[in-house]
């Protein structure tokens, strides 16, 4: 046992921490590798330093979740390797590619664990790159983590749960909220109550929020056109068009996304099979109910295969460890595996309703202007990509990336990848299904020129 | 559903050197069908380095290299786009004394060849290019050679075809070619067959089998260039960095971007699709910054890599079958293919128009392989590492 290399678990959120807590339980010894200062993820992200704050204050009705994930991480303590504030950029032939502090260690390993998250979808939108422009996840974590507002005259737009949640958290933390802006008619929130009897204390609670937001004065509008962002040097005043008429509000900031899309980066450079998923728009790696991919050693818990929130991630994550314990012949709790499996289905269903009630705004790509800044890294605007697929005659993503650069800096086509498929589906008039994928490429994330090189053994450690 | 089809010219692989030969056919008044079992532009032409230079090619490639030197400057009237393709000149680096004698045989082998090539010593390199940093005695200046955007230059080409009204079929494998009777036969993805007069078997790295089923087998290998591009910078970079020996090659974009190539990559589990190593990859970005110091802040933010044709000899195979008529080979461009390509596709539809060329292509003949001549030439360095010379 002890001469095989260790599991390599990505990602110390829900799904890595209950993974990690699973293969520790099996007598594995896994390396845990996190991108942030400490354990959490994104949802359960963690203060920098301490201040006043509770628990409860920083995650609500979740505290006790948030608890309870920090503490059984810490509890594991000695029993695994961990290494936070490290990247891994790069996989190939079963080695990962690791840089902690300056320095590049190559580790290889047995069984790859991918919980690697999501970040927001973000359409852009015109005045997105102003500063002063969040997304919401941008503004969740500015407030969870430094403990600081957005602005002192907020608004939220787009679509998603976490449109009222960042809001709620915004009001609750004694921020000014302007106004809450939501693309999707209010007549789609009716679906919520398709998820009373599969979640009715989700569901509750989201009425709640809301509820509160109104009494606290905040304008909630529903079915917001054509928003627009304006501002000299920053954000100064938003403006949108509702049921004919056209509305603009002063503001200083603004936390915008139109739900969350996942990391696939890692998953494709370890050859993992993707397949187009119609409820998140995007292409995902495929996973069986396990979290088995199409690679044998190569698993996927949480939002980084397909969205599903933090609730999910903890049992996918457990769920994926107990697979990858069972294809090493440890036999693991196959009682615990169903139930696991059947509660993963459960809230399957209910995402299910979450699409329905918080749809994707589907005029986007007919209605972006030629002049709007589709890719912030590249500089490339809406009117340029056209331009580009007319010119090329391009129909496929990475052919457009090619002709166009979308999608070629720094954020590797994390940020406007799917507004860019979009964009060429519309113009192709092809279904988003049929316009590719962009390949993921090394490094996941900028690394610096002189990245040094650890000697072979420090990596074995 | 099957589908027919026949043109003058069938061309198979749609890359730089097939979609420039689409062109000038078409522009001669011919039929012509350009086939690719993928995109065209998107392997070797597509994700090559971009460098546009003739120095240090063998010196039996510099009369077509000439002749392609002479098209850079056209493209927009050519294709609609210039490609962004930049005459800023070529400085080949020596960074030792043997490599700048070596650098001076070569000037001297290549002086009636119109390269117009520059010795500059250190205290002269120190002058007027200073942003080089140290362990650099001297280099060899092209003022004429320099840099292209690989991803429109060859994507254009085959967009110009397009509208030009060439048959641009992508995503369209040919399965199998067969002389029957005085023309072709192909059959193709998507059940499609063709019949042609003239074949051009231009499918780079996949071009083998096609030659083979002719009687023509060839030492066709693969190689894997490996890139390495940063954040845009501020503009420091005003020429095309080689190095004599190889090991590092750069050159800063318009925007800012300095693109740094060396080391190889590795094919994936599907060799036709490739990915550099994390070592090879530090190590292209660690020469970039001791070799450049301006670069020492850069974040690489992308690498990249390609499938190019090879051959043991480096030097390409251009010209009729020598088996059979109406059949015509270019292929295995080893790395070096980006700069002439489009002095390529002129060469091959003038042998499809006249049988013949002014352009000496003799040395590029298939038959030196059938003849167990296979021929070594006289460049300079041909280590592993060795600059692409595109």
């Amino acid at each position: 046992m002890s001469e095989r290399p260790q599991p390599v678990i990505v990602g110390a959120g829900p799904a890595g921490i209950r993974a990690a807590e699973a293969l520790v339980a099996a007598g594995l010894r896994p390396l845990v590798v996190d991108e942030a200062p400490s354990c959490g993820g994104q949802i359960y992200r963690q203060r920098l330093a301490p201040d006043e704050r509770s628990t409860r204050d920083l995650y609500g009705s979740e505290a006790q979740k948030a608890e309870a994930l920090h503490r059984d991480f810490a509890a594991l303590d000695g029993k695994l390797d961990y290494w936070p504030q490290a990247l891994l950029w790069n996989l190939r032939d079963g080695r990962a590619d690791i840089m902690v502090a300056g320095t590049s260690r190559q580790v290889a390993y047995d069984g790859l664990l991918l919980a690697t998250g999501a970040t927001d979808r973000i359409l852009p939108i015109p005045g997105w790159t102003l500063p002063g422009v969040f997304t919401l996840g941008g503004a969740q974590i500015a407030l969870k983590s430094q403990g600081c507002a957005i602005g002192s005259r907020s608004v939220f737009l787009g679509s998603g749960p976490l449109l009222y949640l960042v809001a709620w958290q915004y009001m609750k933390a004694g921020a000014k909220v302007a106004a809450v802006l939501d693309t999707a008619p209010f007549a789609a929130k009716f679906n919520l109550l398709r998820g009373l009897p599969l979640f009715p204390g989700i569901v509750l609670r989201g009425m709640r929020m809301t509820a509160e937001l109104k009494l606290a004065g905040v304008g909630l509008h529903y079915g917001v056109a054509d928003p627009r962002i304006e501002g000299k040097n920053a954000v100064e005043t938003i403006a949108w068009r509702q049921g004919g008429l056209e509305h603009r509000l002063a503001c200083d900031g603004i936390g915008y996304g139109l739900a969350l899309r996942s990391e696939t980066q890692l998953a494709d450079l370890a050859g993992c099979r993707f397949a187009f998923n119609q409820r998140d728009r995007a292409a995902l790696p495929e996973r069986d109910a396990a979290g088995r991919t199409s690679v044998p050693g190569v698993y996927l818990a949480g939002d980084g295969a397909g969205i599903a929130g933090a609730d999910a991630a903890e049992r996918a994550g457990e769920r994926a460890a107990l697979a990858l314990l069972q294809d090493r012949s440890l036999s693991p709790d196959a009682a615990r595996a169903a139930v696991l499996e059947a509660e993963l289905a459960r809230i399957g269903r209910f995402r299910e309703v979450l699409e329905a009630a918080f749809p994707f705004p589907a005029h986007w790509a007919k209605d972006i202007a030629d002049s709007t800044i589709l890719c912030r890294c590249e500089e490339v605007t809406a009117g340029e990509v056209r331009a580009a697929i007319g010119q090329f005659g391009v129909h496929e993503l990475n052919r457009l990336k090619a002709v166009s650069r979308i999608g070629m800096g720094r954020c590797q086509g994390r940020v406007c990848g799917s507004a860019a498929a979009e964009l060429l589906a519309h113009e192709t008039s092809r279904g988003i299904e049929a316009v590719g994928r962009l390949r993921s490429q090394a490094p996941i994330k900028p690394v610096p020129l002189t990245l040094a090189l650890a000697a072979q053994q420090e990596a074995a450690e | 559903m099957s589908r027919r089809l026949t043109v003058d010219v069938a061309i198979i692989g749609g890359g730089l050197v097939g979609s420039s030969a689409a062109l000038a056919l078409r522009d001669m008044g011919f039929s012509v069908a350009l086939l690719d079992k993928g995109f065209c532009g998107a392997q070797a032409s597509g994700v090559n380095y971009g460098g546009v230079r003739r120095q240090g090619r063998p010196i039996e490639q510099l009369p077509l290299s000439q002749r392609a030197h002479a098209v850079w400057p056209r493209l927009k009237a050519l294709i609609g786009i210039d490609g962004e393709f930049l005459r800023s000149g070529h400085l080949k680096l020596a960074r030792n004394e043997a490599d700048m004698a070596s650098l001076e045989a070569y000037a001297e082998a290549v002086a009636e060849q119109g390269l117009d090539l520059e010795l500059i010593g250190h205290n002269g390199l120190r002058e007027r290019f200073g942003w080089i940093g140290d362990g650099v005695v001297g280099a060899s200046f092209c003022a004429g050679d320099g840099h292209a955007n690989p991803r429109l230059v060859s994507t254009g080409f085959a967009a110009a075809a397009r509208r030009a009204g060439v048959d641009v079929m992508e995503n369209t494998a040919v399965a199998g070619v067969t002389r029957d009777g005085d023309s072709f036969a192909l059959e193709a993805a998507g059940n499609l067959t063709l019949r042609a007069r003239f074949v051009i078997n231009s499918a780079g790295a996949w071009a083998g089998p096609f030659a083979e089923s002719f009687g023509e087998p060839v030492p066709l290998s693969r190689i894997y260039p490996s890139m390495v591009v940063t954040e845009p910078m501020e503009p420091v970079m005003t020429v095309n960095i080689g190095m004599e020996g190889g090991g590092i090659y750069a050159r800063q974009v318009e925007r800012g971007n300095v693109v740094v190539g060396g080391e190889r990559a590795l094919p994936l589990a599907d060799p036709d699709f490739s990915r550099p190593r994390g070592d090879g990859a530090i190590a292209i970005m660690n020469n970039a910054a001791a070799l450049f110091p301006g670069l020492r802040h850069a974040q690489a933010i992308r690498f990249w890599s390609g499938t190019e044709g090879a051959m043991p000899d480096r030097n390409p195979v251009i010209g009729p079958s020598g088996t059979t008529p109406g059949l015509i080979h270019a292929f295995g461009f080893t790395g070096a293919g980006f700069q002439i390509a489009p002095g390529v596709g002129e060469v091959l539809a003038e042998l499809v128009r006249d049988g013949a060329t002014e352009t000496p292509i003799a040395a590029f003949s298939i038959g030196r392989f059938q003849a167990n001549s296979a021929r070594t030439d006289a460049g300079s360095g041909a280590g592993q590492n060795q600059e692409p010379q595109h």
